[in-house]
């Protein structure tokens, strides 16, 4: 469908009205995972391994239970056994059995009546261990003798002859390999490495637990999906998924990093130990680092060739990425489907492994797996674009992804609006803003799939007219105001009387977390169903006051007309009319919608930047920086820039400063945010964006996901514009100021 | 007969055929009559696969499919 | 331990609460007044989310213990309306979409008050290098600098 035969002219959506969450945010009333009490509540500590890897001999509580006001500890032995597959991984990751995994991996935990005594006592759980021997790096992790994590759990995908701690191998492409090389007029290939970085959410992970000796519970939680902390949970404590109420209380930044479980059914466990009393969890950021779920790190070897028009007639590569002690956390599909995405080449071969260290049980962060597989593959386009002279954004045009093309994992694109960004990138005056000494311009496009996922909303028209919602997908960015806008729209009223909540697990069906940049597609896709449901029923509500037909009424500006002169002559009925009517017109009135919403639009973006490196000292000063990203349709145009812009910085973090940096004893270096250095106000300029718009068919206003691309294109377009500002190419990440100098100093000396 | 199309690393459990013709009329049946003529790929569908129906992403298994659909098979991918 | 009995004022009004000896004056805040805007986000006087000010100087209450406020004039983000009417920072944050999550939001706002009390007409590198104690993970601080720019020149055309 062209965008013009889409219907423009909208009431509301593209408006950028005040958040219906804002003042609660700005006046300190929000109140978020930590911010509520309970009667009788209980606070808890957790005891954490300091070993990378250790056999946990003996765990003796007996003086942490002396302590008056001491009133439970829980250790392995009090969580139900016989648990398989990812539960089971989920059970291991809450609290070590045997096994301390890695450094920060739980071992036993403690509740008392303040957080202080709670903290005492864990100090006075003595555990006995035998170190083991350990592995954090991806490429050591693989190599002959490194020791084996947990032996035994590769699945048959592994080809013969690999180290044990390389558990999954997947491989997929098309087209002719040898013939696409022979025919490049230059063809590279070398080795990128991306450290594991975390999502970095403000709010470290907090949540109220209460649950009696009968299984029943209920929790008040952080989260991005509060069917997820239900549903695992249950299956860690071995309870049933309805008994257990899950409230998600406002959420202080997530970025994938909440999307599962990590302590939370701790606070569970001790509250049963503790007869019920309602216990309080509240992570350090130390602990937040040491124990939740960072990016996978990567090592990863490209191979690209090309014409020298700038025809890319081939590409290969092969990915190690390690997430962890646990299978299932490094995103080797999504890395390799990414890795092309934004590319039409005639011959390509994907190849990853995934691998275990000991490190963190991984999480999602921010289109997982792509800003790696960018980083290797849009540099090293950009390495062949230099040595032949050519434009980066032109030969990304030559090459791009169109609609109907067949994508690099198989399937052919719907509508995408990849050629537009790169098209509007390049008619951006930053593209042209003239560059001094030491500085240079980088540019990388990006891709995320976008996710529809379980969804259900409800939605009930009150007495006076006004409208609440239901949803199940946490706002982490402005989607109760998107919400808002699509429901007010439909419904033709005005945006102020919409209310929409994020609802506990009792109150609708099963929703997926906000991931995969699906809450304002999916649960808004949900609600226009849910309103027009609503409005057939106040169609028919007015036809039976009019005694004509309900196929004879029309909804339109909020209120029911006769369709048609035919129809007869009524004066319109109101929403406020019908609401307050509807006791006596056959009873309340809702909408309900429920589904997989299928017609999900894949995102692309493109980004250019300038940066000007001190060769002295290797520091990179961003100059200006553009961020370029199809939205389909943009409801609340400032919550879209808000995406493209703290995307945009993350991933000016990863190619900079964030890195996870283990010491030769295997333990975390850098647990605080003095150490792990994510960006700062004065690291950085404004953030540029245009909102591109191709809309998406699949939705009824034309949304596709904004969330995740922004994070994509950063880590390479910063390393070519270092690469242009100095000449010296970093495939190693993060580039920080000792790593440019260096490679400066090298370039000189070669 | 509709045309499924799979990722070139199942070849190995297809005898190399990359894409193989299976009766069918919903995604439902299609994915049953895989497994039962190509018994290989049963293992990797059970473990979970997303499947495109003409370029989107279809996860209802209900879904009417006809000849003349592009269907792929792709590695399974979560969301951040 | 024993626990120090403190009285201090907090946005106006007369407080006293027991501190333990160990306890920050966030964990007094928030533990023992209720006042849970003021957040912690990590404890190491890094990012900056328990921002108060303290007899007019802006603080990281997670650094100061709740038995140093004895006597002293605590301002936190409770106090940055009067009544019903928000601060011009607060109105500008909701307005420039300045925020996301939130959660940094209280800090941010309690250290741009602090800022322009004095400098009323800061240039964008000067705020932007008197927030850089303030992290926010959410909005890549764009619309953070524009709201603080627009509150101040309101300011500054009311004064």
């Amino acid at each position: 469908m062209a965008k013009d035969e889409l219907k423009t002219g909208y009431r509301l959506i593209g408006t950028r009205p005040d958040r219906p969450d804002g003042l609660d945010k700005v006046t300190g009333r929000a109140r978020y995972g930590a911010d509520i009490t309970a009667p009788g509540m209980l606070h808890a500590a957790v005891v954490r391994s300091p070993h990378a890897h250790a056999r946990i001999i003996k765990i003796d509580a007996s003086k942490a239970l002396a302590l008056p006001g001491v009133k439970a500890v829980i250790t392995r032995a009090d969580f139900p056994t016989g648990l398989t597959g990812e539960d089971w991984n989920l059970q291991e990751n809450t609290m070590a059995g045997d096994v301390a995994l890695y450094d920060g991996h739980a071992v036993a935990a403690v509740a008392a009546t303040t957080k202080l005594l709670a903290q005492d006592a864990a100090l006075l759980i003595e555990v006995e261990y035998e170190i083991l021997p350990h592995v954090t790096d991806v490429d050591a992790a693989m190599a002959p003798g490194a020791p084996a994590i947990r032996p035994g759990s590769a699945d048959p995908s592994v080809p013969e002859g690999m180290h044990p701690n390389v558990i999954r191998y997947i491989d997929f492409g098309h087209g002719d390999l040898a013939a696409g090389f022979a025919a490049a007029d230059l063809v590279r290939e070398a080795t990128y490495k991306t450290e594991a970085t975390h999502q970095g959410y403000i709010e470290p992970h907090a949540c109220l637990g209460q649950m009696g000796a009968d299984g029943r519970g209920e929790m008040w939680v952080c989260t991005q999906g509060q069917w997820y902390i239900r549903r695992m949970s249950a299956a860690v404590l071995g309870i049933e998924a309805a008994n257990l109420r899950v409230t998600p209380s406002e959420i202080g930044g997530g970025f994938g990093g909440k999307t599962t479980i990590f302590m939370e059914p701790l606070s569970l466990a001790l509250s049963k130990k503790a007869g019920g009393r309602p216990v309080k969890l509240v992570m350090s950021r130390s602990e937040v680092f040491r124990a939740t779920g960072p990016t996978a790190s990567t090592s990863m070897d490209v191979k690209i060739g090309m014409k020298k028009d700038g025809t890319i007639t081939a590409g290969q590569v092969y990915f190690r990425m390690q997430g962890g002690a646990f299978p299932g956390m490094s995103p080797i599909s999504e890395a390799l489907q990414c890795a092309f995405a934004c590319y039409d080449v005639p011959a390509l071969k994907h190849e990853a492994v995934e691998v275990l260290a000991n490190r963190p049980k991984a999480a999602a962060y921010r289109a997982p797996g792509s800003p790696m597989a960018a980083f290797a593959v849009e540099s090293m386009v950009d390495e062949l674009c230099r040595e032949l002279g050519l434009d980066p954004i032109a030969t990304r045009l030559k090459n791009a992804a169109r609609n109907g093309s067949k994508s690099s994992f198989g399937p052919s694109y719907n509508q995408i609006g990849l050629v537009e960004s790169l098209e509007a990138a390049r008619a951006h005056p930053n593209y042209a803003a003239p560059l001094g000494p030491n500085q240079g311009r980088g540019v990388a496009s990006g891709f995320w799939m976008n996710h529809g996922g379980e969804t259900s909303v409800s939605l009930a028209i009150g007495e006076d007219g006004t409208v609440g919602v239901m949803v199940g997908t946490p706002d982490v960015g402005g989607s109760r105001a998107s919400l808002a806008l699509m429901t007010a729209e439909t419904l033709g009223i005005p945006y102020e009387n919409v209310r929409v909540n994020i609802v506990e697990t009792g109150a609708l069906g099963v929703n997926e977390p906000t991931h995969g940049s699906r809450a304002t597609f999916a649960s808004g896709k949900a609600a226009v169903e849910a309103a027009r449901q609503a409005i057939g029923e106040m169609c028919r509500r007015a036809a039976a006051e009019w005694g004509i037909d309900a196929d004879a009424v029309e909804w339109k500006d909020g209120a029911a007309h006769p369709a048609g002169p035919n129809a007869g002559k009524f004066p319109p009925l109101t929403i406020a009319e019908i609401g307050a009517s509807m006791g006596s017109t056959g009873g309340p009135i809702s909408g309900h919608h429920e589904s997989v919403p299928g017609g999900v639009g894949a995102s692309f973006g493109a980004h250019v930047v300038d940066v000007e490196v001190d060769p002295e000292t290797g520091r990179t000063t961003v100059l200006r920086y553009l961020v370029v990203q199809d939205a389909g349709r943009a409801i609340h145009p400032a919550y879209v820039e808000g995406q493209y812009q703290g995307g945009a910085v993350q991933g000016i973090g990863w190619a900079l400063n964030e890195e996870y940096v283990y010491g030769t004893d295997g333990r975390l270096q850098n647990s605080i945010f003095l150490d792990y250095r994510v960006p700062v106000a004065s690291d950085l300029p404004m953030i540029d964006t245009v909102i591109v718009e191709v809309p998406n068919p699949g939705h009824p206003y034309g949304v596709r996901g904004v969330g995740e691309t922004g994070i994509t294109p950063p880590l390479p377009a910063m390393a070519s514009a270092i690469a242009a500002a100095t000449g010296a190419r970093l495939r190693s990440l993060p580039m920080s100021p000792p790593k440019v100098l260096a490679a400066i100093r090298a370039k000189g000396r070669g | 007969m509709v045309e499924v199309n799979l990722w070139s690393g199942l070849r190995r459990l297809t005898d190399g055929a990359q894409v193989v013709s299976v009766e069918g009329t919903t995604l439902r049946e299609v994915l049953r009559n895989l497994a039962v003529t190509h018994p290989a790929l049963e293992p990797t569908l059970k473990s979970g696969v997303s499947v495109s129906l003409n370029g989107v992403i279809e996860t209802n298994l209900s879904t009417p499919i006809s000849a003349g659909d592009e269907v792929y098979l792709i590695h399974r991918v979560k969301g951040g | 331990m024993t626990k120090i009995h403190v009285s201090a004022t907090v946005n106006g009004d007369p407080v006293e609460y027991l501190a333990d000896p160990r306890e920050s004056l966030l964990d007094c805040l928030r533990d023992h007044l209720g006042l849970t805007g003021s957040k912690e986000g990590c404890g190491t006087g890094d990012c900056g989310a328990c921002s108060v000010q303290l007899d007019g100087v802006l603080v990281c209450s997670c650094l100061v213990l709740g038995a140093e406020a004895q006597g002293k004039k605590i301002e936190t983000v409770e106090g940055l309306s009067r009544g019903e009417t928000l601060h011009p920072l607060q109105r500008k944050f909701i307005e420039h979409a300045a925020l996301q999550c939130g959660f940094c939001t209280p800090g941010i706002l309690v250290a741009a008050k602090a800022l322009l009390e004095q400098n009323p007409d800061p240039n964008e590198s000067e705020i932007r290098f008197w927030l850089a104690g303030n992290l926010c993970r959410c909005t890549g601080y764009d619309k953070i600098i524009r709201a603080v720019q627009d509150a101040a020149a309101e300011m500054r055309g009311a004064a």
